[in-house]
């Protein structure tokens, strides 16, 4: 608790200083490449009902996707409070390689929990941060994934507070974190809303995906007040929600409290946290951050349940028609919109947060459509 | 004035700390479990802190972690809680419950505060509560007269202190060690510094937990402290062993030699 009432001190404190921001915002621009760009992709958008599909591409951003931009913003928040190492926990590997990266830049000790099964699908990612220079801890207990990491970066912050700040990476966990992780994220939203408007109007539809909801958040943010703009968060879904293999927190779980917010989480009648099954790493999480379940209980967003098969068609069509090669945890999002636009016809404009690149991806999806040599399988 | 408190005030008219002895239910069979918690009170266990399993316990160390994962994976569900809790009870030794609060919340927080009343219960740890949080547990535990003890670190600031010595019952779980739970060489001096701002902080009693596994540091720690809470060491000895005779022998060894270690005599 102080460590996290300590964090919340010094996050309001930066919160109230422009100087923050400031630094935060000349990171962004000369460092991660920011303001990302957006794409509009007609040959992706056949498959979707030919409505008009633009991508905003958090993908372009150093390291490949919108988890620098918090990452950046809790690596300046430890500079100030004058913390030496940074811990977090990671599934895909990509928050884990934002924040190895940001320690490198900021001179930060760095350690990431990683869970065995995912350093095993995420081999490429690993690699990443050792060559960073953090020390990734393969995590044995439990389901072997990003649950299990998250408890063991907790346990660790617990030991070393004096010297450490957890670095955590999606809007989920205990206060201060998800409104700090939105706070950071938010840009996302801010840049798009700007640039559907220079494009000629607001979208009809946002989509993002949802494991821990850090992107979806970040773009969501800036059109809450639009009322007339459909917030649709895209959950892993697995082999379908109805087979209990699925991460769809919201849309196939319960409330209850994990990992320090109240919020929908994949539990049994016991209330212990059942294990999440997605193909993507980034999404395999049993539980959802607290404003999402927020916005789906008021109405003001829609949570789409996307199978793995749903998603892996949408990272086959968006790599054969426009030559991009999302992340698969994005491809949730690439198959929602589909879904959306073959529900919305050709009038429809759609606008999703491409927040991650596939490079991590390849050996995952070259399995999943069979396409290595006999040899390497 | 509740059975623990009375328990504890006792304890203290002797000049002596209490011993405070975890195990979870379930570990290695509810059956089990049950059996080594009436073994601890017969080796000279004062309060019994019964754990209630649970699948993401981030205060506990690998030795509980891992039992708490054999005891799920093997069927213990959180109504097993209760029997154990009547089991124990009946011993004389006033018994509370350590649980996450997820479970609880999903059971139904008054639903459980009413069963462990009925089961002879006398309150509830909850690690991952804090008392701005905790009040729905907290009128349910005011509604069913149990103690509800929250927890206290040495980074908690003065202000935590006082808060959480205001909600708390009982006692005061004071965390000796930055961490988790488990077995450690050494206590630190660091707990006997929590334990005194605590007790300026305003609680009665302060009970340390997390590190101690042997009767030397039992009878260092029993100096300031009102309880010593023992938990990784205890279930270690249930580890060690494949057969439960073996396991309960040595736990009655442990529980004998941190018992005499309280009492001074390490």
């Amino acid at each position: 608790m102080a460590a996290l009432d300590e964090l919340t001190d010094a996050y309001d404190k930066a919160r109230a200083d422009p100087e923050f921001f400031a630094a935060l915002e000349r990171l962004g621009r000369e460092y991660s490449g920011r303001p990302s760009i957006m794409t509009e992709v007609p040959r992706f958008a056949q498959h979707a009902g030919g409505a008009r599909v633009f991508l905003k591409r958090e993908d372009l951003n150093h390291t490949g996707s919108h988890k620098i931009n918090n990452v950046l913003g809790q690596a300046l928040l430890t500079k100030r409070i004058g913390k030496t190492r940074v811990i977090a926990e990671t599934g895909a590997g990509q928050h884990g390689v934002a924040t190895a990266t940001a320690a490198a830049l900021m001179d930060l000790e760095c350690v990431v929990y990683m869970g065995e099964e995912d350093t095993q699908r995420q081999a490429l990612n690993v690699a990443r941060m050792r060559l960073l220079g953090a020390t990734v801890v393969p995590v044995t207990t439990g389901s072997r994934t990003l649950r299990d990491a998250i408890n063991e970066a907790y346990r660790d912050w617990v030991a070393n507070v004096d010297t450490t700040n957890y670095v955590f990476g999606t809007a989920a966990g205990p206060h201060p974190f998800p409104a700090m992780v939105r706070d950071f994220q938010r840009v996302i939203g801010l840049e798009s809303r700007e640039q559907m408007l220079a494009l000629g109007g607001l979208p009809d539809v946002v989509l993002a995906c949802v494991g821990g909801g850090s992107n979806a958040i970040g773009m969501f943010d800036a059109f809450l007040d639009d009322v007339d703009v459909r917030l649709i968060g895209c959950e892993a879904a697995g082999d379908g929600v109805s087979t209990g293999r699925h991460a769809a927190s919201i849309q196939g779980g319960s409330p209850g409290v994990l990992h320090g917010s109240r919020s929908y989480v994949l539990q049994n009648d016991d209330g212990q946290t059942i294990e999440s099954h997605s193909i993507s790493a980034g999404l395999d999480y049993p539980g959802v951050g607290p404003q999402h379940a927020w916005l789906s209980d008021m109405g003001r967003a829609e949570y789409w349940p996307i199978s793995d098969a749903e998603a892996m068609e949408a990272f086959r069509l968006l790599c054969r028609k426009e030559g991009i090669m999302p992340a698969i945890e994005t491809a949730h999002a690439l198959a929602g919109a589909m879904r959306a636009g073959q529900e919305l016809g050709p009038d429809a404009t759609l606008l999703v947060n491409l927040s991650g690149r596939g490079d991590k991806d390849v050996a995952t999806a070259a399995a999943y459509f069979d396409l290595l040599p006999e040899e390497a399988q | 004035m509740s059975a623990l408190t009375a328990r504890l005030d006792d304890i203290k008219a002797q000049g002596r700390a209490a011993l405070i002895g975890y195990l979870p239910v379930g570990y290695p069979t509810v059956k089990d479990s049950i059996r080594a918690m009436e073994t601890m009170v017969e080796a000279g266990v004062d309060i019994v802190e019964v754990g209630l399993p649970y699948s993401d316990p981030v205060l506990d160390g690998p030795t509980i972690q891992i039992a708490a994962e054999h005891a799920l994976r093997h069927g213990t569900r959180v109504p097993d809680v209760f029997p154990a809790v009547k089991a124990v009870a009946a011993t004389g030794a006033p018994t509370v419950v350590m649980s996450y609060f997820n479970p609880m919340l999903k059971y139904g927080i008054d639903r459980f505060a009413q069963a462990l009343a009925e089961a002879g219960g006398v309150g509830v740890i909850t690690p991952d509560l804090t008392p701005e949080s905790g009040h729905e547990w907290i009128t349910a535990a005011k509604a069913h007269d149990l103690d509800r003890i929250f927890l206290v670190a040495p980074s908690s600031t003065p202000e935590r202190l006082h808060l959480t010595a205001e909600a708390s019952t009982g006692f005061v779980y004071a965390a000796s060690l930055m961490g988790v739970t488990g077995a450690r060489a050494s206590v630190g001096e660091a707990a006997e510094r929590l334990v005194l701002a605590t007790r300026e902080a305003g609680a009665t009693h302060v009970c340390l937990g997390l590190g101690v596994s042997t009767g030397a540091q039992a009878a260092q720690v029993a100096r300031y402290s009102d309880g010593i809470i023992v938990g990784s060491a205890l279930v270690s000895c249930l580890t060690a062993h494949s057969s439960i005779d073996d396991g309960l022998a040595a736990l009655r060894t442990k529980v004998a030699e941190l018992a005499a270690g309280v009492r001074g005599n390490a």
